[in-house]
């Protein structure tokens, strides 16, 4: 599937109702994880902050997402040197960065109640998530500073596959070292220690973000293909 | 409905703002991927149109 739509033209034509389509089932996802997550119950712990969860944990899920993303098209890139997985690489990072943004900035509204702190520097998930927040900004402003295409795509890609290094990190940093940052709570041992009334709205949301995600890269993905076809038509009718 | 109930008891100030930055960043890149789009494709095909005129 993925070799079929290396070719623009079939991405193209794919992109224009897959991209729509996703975009309804990520609507409809987040719809109900709404509604289910804002009848939770309090927890006996954290009393209705509990609630931030449902929009701080997939924000965080989607922004390694967004990374792995950045990675993989960087990858094809730069070893296929092909054009549409270096646009869908720059599709990607901005996307990223508001999601990793999103979970750094609803972490500390949950961080603040429950750990009397915004922000920890010495906590190694909040860190981390921070540089990944920092990969993504560094990207981009590399990507905007070089005006040589080629080179600009080959700086973004050493960048961006470096920087994958940094998603186990976050992944394994609760285990890791000391955190405030509680452990892990879906993906354990024993199954996820969520009770179920928490956990079907997650997952809904989780599935909402990641397919919102998708719609949106697919939808920015094309905007790039739209602006290399129309700087190659202007750099044409400039020679002509 | 605890969402009609809204204020969030005492964690309000901490769970409506989450939720209100999370509308903010949906809204943004929504409208942003949508105008990029468009703007790109519109300029992409008044060079084609270009072309064609005067070939």
């Amino acid at each position: 599937m993925f070799a079929a739509l290396a070719n623009p033209l079939r991405f193209m034509a794919f992109s224009r109702w897959a991209a729509p389509l996703l975009g309804a089932a990520a609507a409809v996802a987040i719809g109900v994880g709404l509604v289910f997550g804002l009848e939770a119950p309090p927890d006996y712990q954290q009393g209705q902050t509990v609630q931030i969860m449902f929009v701080h944990v997939p924000a965080a899920w989607t922004a390694m997402l967004a990374y792995a993303c950045l990675g993989a098209a960087s990858f094809v890139s730069l070893v296929f040197r092909h054009a549409l997985a270096d646009q869908a690489a720059k599709a990607a990072a901005p996307l990223g960065a508001a999601f990793t943004g999103l979970a750094l900035i609803t972490g500390s509204l949950w961080g603040r109640p429950m750990w009397g702190a915004w922000w920890v520097w010495g906590d190694a998930r909040l860190v981390s998530v921070l540089v990944l927040f920092l990969l993504f900004l560094g990207y981009l402003a590399l990507r905007a500073s070089i005006e040589d295409e080629a080179k600009s795509a080959r700086a973004g890609e050493i960048l961006a596959l470096i920087g994958l290094i940094n998603l186990p990190v976050i992944h394994f940093s609760v285990e890791w070292w000391n955190t405030l940052h509680q452990g892990e709570s879906i993906l354990r041992k024993g199954g996820p220690a969520l009770a179920p009334v928490y956990l079907l709205p997650l997952l809904l949301m989780g599935a909402g973000y990641s397919l919102a995600f998708g719609a949106l890269w697919l939808a920015r993905t094309r905007a790039e293909v739209w602006k290399r076809r129309a700087t190659s038509l202007a750099l044409q009718a400039a020679l002509a | 409905m605890t969402l009609l109930v809204l204020p969030g008891g005492k964690y309000g100030a901490f769970i409506w703002p989450a939720y209100a930055v999370s509308v903010i960043a949906f809204a943004w890149m929504i409208l942003d991927t949508i105008l990029r789009a468009r703007r790109w494709r519109r300029r992409a095909r008044e060079l084609e149109d270009e072309r064609r005129r005067e070939s």
